[in-house]
């Protein structure tokens, strides 16, 4: 009984973070219209977008191969699954131990190599520039993220988020400088791996400054839809994480009851709220930078997290 | 029993090898020789594979009444031999059944086959070891072995010079082993490996020793600064047998080290551990770039390995520093990742030079900006080398994954340490080697995108055709491994643990009692990793999509040229090439790391000639530590050439002058 | 648990300020790293009179107010309005790229702590983290005076320093008079300082400036 109800809440946020998705990136989009005095699209746009997307012909490049055909299956499936295995509204998910939040971010780079790949596959030099600065970004992203996972299996003992987040609302952990510089470098990384302005810009079409838009340039109809779902996923993803890491109430403990479960939702749908409201009030703010500029932003990102390790130390040994 | 039947192996590979010289003009000569070498490698492989699962309660013991007269030879099999020697020779068979195919298109057969089944006989030897005499004596016949092999195609540009400077470098490494066991051996002079257990060095005499490991052993491995050889040396070879210096020899190399350093010299101190994991981190970062500025495919999986050895040596260095702190539980948690990272290396490394010499034969190629959409005409190979790709990128569900994650593993119990700069230093080393694996990810983007995607970049990739079946065969069954060792980690771990629990005191969780298969490094709940469920979840998740569209999306395709933003280009030359593609990276590292320079010639407006692009690259390494050393070597040389031209007189007073010297010296010393 | 909140922010402050301290090296244009500059005064004051509050030492509001009026508010003006005046470049030229600057600053933390840590094993918790982060403030404005060209940026570098050495002489208790001279001391150095630096920045930005009009008119100098 137990094992089914554990089945249920994991089905359960399989299906949220799913349904949720093209709900926060439009209701990004549509803030950000508003910031800037515009009407912007409905808030229900990305969902019509993704029906409409799935209705229409694949126009399937000539030389294209089954890698191109292939890519979208699993670049979808590996960030559907990893955005699964993120505590959204319940912890204790009953497959949170098959991946720890250093496998969630392999799996994150999984459907990236798939996507630079199927970038590559055409064989025309917009995918070629998507892909290579891609995995520029990306080579300093991930050494980052793994610094912040660094500091905060320091300070919970363990890699496992429900553990993070259950050893971090601790009152014993109390405020630390550590804690806030892993948030900033979190928060730099998940720009930068969302396409998120300041170093991608995800509404131009501009050729020379996009990167994620460059990849993904060749896709049409059903690969295109599953595309631009994992790219909303990853973006739930990233929130929900930073919500489970340093926002860590109001989630459910395992069997706790619906009403807990309910509850949870409710909290987990104000923090997505929240943090488009930031997400989209920072974007308007600021404005992109050039793509060289991009490493010093991540380099900035991997030297918090390091910084944020080192002075943890510091806090620790006395 | 098994040691005795090992050894028969070894004997059956020489006799191969003698018959090679001998037939080696004869058509029937590749696939007899190829046979052999599959049977006796399955054969070992299956024995080694016994020694390992159901390990003997005694580790089995041979002497054998041959070399030096008041040694003779000891060999022994225990835990860690075995462990190797599951390595070896599973290399080794997937090399001779790739060979079966890829042999027929050897232009020179003559030099290889005499020396493919020694190669394979020496490797095993190594393993086997059991004193210093017959350790070095194989170490260095695996060393000849293998430059034989490289020097096969001798006559291509540049293999010569590879060549030398692998000869060079090996003697180099085999002297510092030298040196090392005979400070281990001590005054008495006892080279067999259980006299030396039983002493322990003083604390001068095992720093000593250590250094000398690392420089002997590592300058095999590849650990930089003493990799220079391996590019180079490794590619010239055929492919089967470049997979089998990659994949396998290098792996020697490591348990060399391991040998010396874990089980030979005794207790280490905390430093030993902090100067291994530092070497490992910068060689694997420096591997990973120097791959990263290559569009030679086989030169590019070379420094891979470099890459993939830093990894392992920064396993081993944890490993050290958690045993010099009596943490034996994080040792084997370290050690255990290092060891399946040598075996995960092993064969994806492997798998991605089959794949390259299947590239090879196809078009003659080797140079990535000459290939490119062979993915339409090999999909078999492109296919399997993307498993490998992979693989060695650390993506789940794959092998090389589950080892990192290990090795991170082990990284996050460095803040127990007491020592403030191991402290410091290991999360510095694990940034770097977050560094390295994610511009790896990188690399193999750039080494699978240009080489199988895209369009063809010239004739010979257009007309490739897809290689032989024995070739597909090897690589099947190691991309199958690769699969099956990251979906199934836990039985792979527990073949591990004996070896674990001899070196370090302690072994891994079981995985009796935990459900699924989850592989759990200390605690469940401080980290577990279930490569099983991960691939289950991933399979349902893009079967749902798949079976979803399939049932309510428009399942209608067209063919269109390319949209290319409106702008397509019949011509492949405006495609991405190996270079652009690496630009940005160069951009941010290669300015500090190659002292990188792009210099661009624009023609005037309105002059004819072409605009250039040059980027120049300067090895830092090799400017600052081989080019002086040559240069006192040419000058030493120059000043001791009058010696050759003495009377014969001269000679002899010199003769006689060291004659007296050396008996002052003896007279001195008593 | 007042007490353990009122740690936690000293503590806060004191890391926040190593923060600020890498957000000056980051920066590469001179109007953002003046202000950033200003939150590094703010960060110093509120430290400061953070510190005051748990020692109750009133003397050290005095401190914290002329670090807020000064540094925070009086110099970043003036800084801002000469640049204007002076029409001097607004971006920084790095002697070393900014990637490798914050590596380096990464390493002279690992170092201050390494040095500190050790040595101050017998004093408070709060002394010694201080002690750590103050010295770490005072490397990482060493390293900016040394890898920027900018006068300007040299400036403000030693005022980050200079900081740094509030931070420390607030964190080790029972030295009030001795802090007062030495911020007094140290302003007024910074005074002099600034403007000895600001004729050499006229000096030297219009020999740069004639230099640039040279190579623009494609002539040879």
């Amino acid at each position: 009984m137990a094992i089914a109800l554990a089945l249920a809440v994991q089905l359960a946020q399989l299906a949220l973070v799913l349904l949720l998705a093209p709900l926060l990136t439009g209701y990004v989009r549509k803030l950000k219209a508003h910031l800037v005095g515009r009407q912007g699209p409905p808030l229900l746009q990305p969902y019509r977008e993704l029906l409409r997307l799935l209705r229409k012909d694949v126009v399937l490049a000539e030389s294209a191969s089954w890698l191109f055909r292939a890519a979208p299956y699993l670049i979808f499936a590996t960030t559907w699954v990893a955005a699964a295995l993120v505590p959204t509204f319940a912890a204790g998910l009953v497959f949170s131990y098959a991946a720890d939040v250093i496998a969630i971010v392999a799996l994150l780079g999984a459907a990236r190599f798939m996507l630079a790949l199927a970038g590559l596959d055409v064989g025309t030099s917009f995918g070629g520039i998507g892909a290579s600065r891609e995995m520029m970004i990306a080579s300093l992203a991930e050494p980052a993220m793994l610094m912040v996972v660094f500091t905060l299996s320091l300070l919970a003992g363990s890699t496992q988020l429900s553990s993070i987040a259950a050893a971090l609302q601790a009152p014993e952990v109390g405020l630390r400088v550590s804690l806030a510089l892993a948030l900033v470098a979190l928060i730099m990384v998940a720009l930068a791996e969302n396409a998120r302005i300041p170093v991608d810009n995800p509404a131009t079409h501009l050729e020379l400054t996009m990167v994620h838009e460059a990849m993904i340039l060749e896709y049409s109809g059903r690969h295109l839809a599953l595309i631009e779902a994992a790219s909303y996923l990853k973006l739930v993803l990233y929130v929900s994480l930073i919500a489970c890491v340093f926002f860590p109430w109001g989630i459910a403990g395992p069997g706790q009851g619906a009403a807990a479960y309910l509850a949870g939702t409710g909290v987990y749908i104000a923090k997505l709220g929240v943090a488009g409201f930031a997400l989209a009030v920072f974007e308007t703010a600021i404005a992109k930078m050039r793509v060289f500029r991009v490493s010093d932003f991540l380099g900035a990102a991997l030297m918090l997290g390091l910084l944020a390790a080192l002075l943890l130390f510091v806090t620790q040994a006395t | 029993m098994a040691l005795q039947a090992l050894l028969g192996c070894v004997a059956l590979l020489l006799a191969a090898a003698a018959a090679g010289i001998g037939l080696a003009q004869r058509r029937a000569a590749t696939p007899a020789i190829y046979g052999v070498a599959l049977a006796t490698s399955v054969a070992a492989l299956s024995l080694a594979l016994g020694a390992l699962l159901a390990p003997p309660r005694l580790a089995a013991t041979l002497a054998l009444p041959i070399g030096l007269p008041w040694l003779g030879a000891h060999f022994r099999l225990d835990a860690l031999s075995a462990f190797f020697l599951v390595v070896a020779n599973l290399g080794g068979a997937a090399a001779s059944l790739y060979g079966l195919g890829y042999g027929r298109h050897e232009e020179a057969p003559a030099r290889v086959l005499p020396f493919f089944p020694a190669f394979l006989a020496a490797m095993n030897l190594v393993l086997v070891a059991d004193d210093a005499f017959t350790f070095l004596f194989s170490w260095e016949f695996m060393s000849l072995a293998s430059w034989a092999l490289v020097m096969a195609h001798h006559r291509r540009s540049g293999n010569a010079a590879a060549g030398y400077l692998y000869l060079l470098m090996a003697s180099f490494g085999t002297l510092a082993l030298i040196l090392a066991f005979g400070l281990l051996a001590g005054w008495s002079g006892a080279y067999d490996f259980a006299a030396i257990r039983n002493t322990s060095p003083s604390m001068l005499m095992g720093a000593a020793v250590l250094v000398l490991a690392l420089a002997g052993a590592g300058s095999k491995a590849g650990v930089v600064p003493l990799h220079v050889w391996l590019p180079l040396a490794h590619p010239a070879a055929p492919s089967h047998v470049s997979a089998l210096m990659s994949g396998v020899m290098t792996k020697v190399a490591v348990y060399g080290f391991v040998r010396i350093v874990f089980d030979l010299v005794g207790a280490p101190y905390w430093w030993w551990g902090a100067l291994v994991a530092l070497a490992g981190g910068i060689t694997a970062v420096m591997g990973v770039l120097h791959a990263l500025m290559e569009h030679d495919l086989k030169r590019l999986l070379a420094y891979h390995t470099v890459e993939n050895i830093g990894i392992i040596f920064i396993g081993l260095g944890l490993a050290l520093a958690f045993t010099a702190n009596e943490m034996p539980a994080a040792a084997a948690l370290a050690l255990t990742a290092a060891l399946f990272h040598v075996f995960n290396h092993s064969v994806f490394k492997s798998l991605l030079f089959f794949g390259a010499g299947a590239v090879l034969t196809a078009t003659g190629e080797r140079d990535m900006e000459r290939l490119g959409g062979l993915i339409h005409r090999m999909p078999q190979t492109a296919f399997l080398f993307l498993v490998g790709s992979a693989a060695i990128s650390a993506l789940p569900p794959f092998n090389g994954f589950v080892s990192e994650w290990l090795t991170f593993q082990a990284i996050l119990l460095s803040p127990a340490l007491p020592q403030w700069l191991l402290k410091f230093l290991v999360p510095a080393i694990g940034a770097l080697l977050a560094l390295s694996a994610a511009l790896a990810a990188a690399c193999f983007v750039k080494a699978f995108g240009i080489t199988f995607l895209g369009r063809p970049r010239s004739a010979v990739a257009r007309e490739a055709r897809e290689t032989d079946r024995w070739s597909l065969a090897a690589m099947c069954t190691l991309a199958a491994l690769c699969l099956v060792a990251g979906v199934l980690p836990a039985w792979f771990i527990d073949a591990l643990a004996p070896v674990a629990q001899a070196l370090t005191g302690s072994h891994l969780p079981e995985r009796h009692g935990l459900d699924w298969l989850t592989i759990v490094p200390i605690a469940q709940s401080r980290s577990s990793y279930n490569g099983l469920l991960l691939f289950l979840l991933i399979a349902l998740a893009a079967g749902l999509a798949a079976a979803a569209i399939h049932r309510f999306a428009s399942s209608r395709l067209r063919r269109a040229p390319a949209w290319d933003c409106g702008f397509p280009d019949p011509s492949p030359a405006t495609q991405y090439t190996a270079g652009s593609f690496s630009q940005p990276i160069r951009r941010v590292f290669g300015t500090v790391v190659f002292r990188a320079r792009e210099e661009v010639h624009m023609p005037a407006p309105g002059a004819l000639d072409s605009a250039s692009l040059h980027v120049r690259l300067r090895d830092l390494l090799w400017d600052a530590l081989y080019v002086p050393t040559a240069r006192v070597v040419a000058f030493a040389a120059d000043r001791l050439n009058a010696v050759q031209f003495l009377t014969i007189r001269a000679y002899l007073t010199l003769v006689f002058g060291a004659l007296v010297a050396l008996l002052m010296v003896l007279a001195v010393w008593q | 648990m007042i007490d353990r909140l009122a740690l936690d922010i000293a503590h806060l402050c004191a890391g926040g300020l190593v923060l600020v301290s890498f957000m000056l090296l980051y920066q590469d244009r001179l109007t953002g790293l003046i202000n950033t500059f200003a939150l590094h005064a703010l960060v110093v004051s509120f430290s400061v009179a953070w510190q005051a509050y748990i020692q109750q030492a009133p003397q050290l509001y005095i401190t914290a107010a002329i670090a807020l009026g000064v540094k925070a508010v009086i110099i970043p003006l003036a800084l801002h309005r000469i640049i204007v005046r002076l029409g001097i470049h607004r971006s920084i030229e790095p002697v070393v790229s900014i990637g490798q600057t914050m590596l380096a600053g990464i390493g002279l933390v690992a170092l201050a702590v390494m040095v500190m840590l050790p040595v101050t094993a017998q004093a408070g918790t709060l002394a010694r983290e201080d002690l750590a982060f103050a010295l770490s403030v005072i490397l990482l404005g060493l390293l900016m005076m040394i890898s920027r060209r900018n006068a300007v940026s040299q400036v403000i570098g030693f005022m980050s320093i200079e900081n740094g050495l509030i931070l420390a002489a607030t964190g080790a208790k029972g030295m009030p008079l001795v802090v007062e001279i030495s911020v007094a001391f140290s302003i007024l150095i910074a005074l002099i300082v600034i403007g000895i630096f600001l004729f050499r920045i006229r000096e030297r930005f219009e020999t740069v400036d004639i230099h640039l009009l040279h190579q623009h008119r494609g002539e040879q100098p």
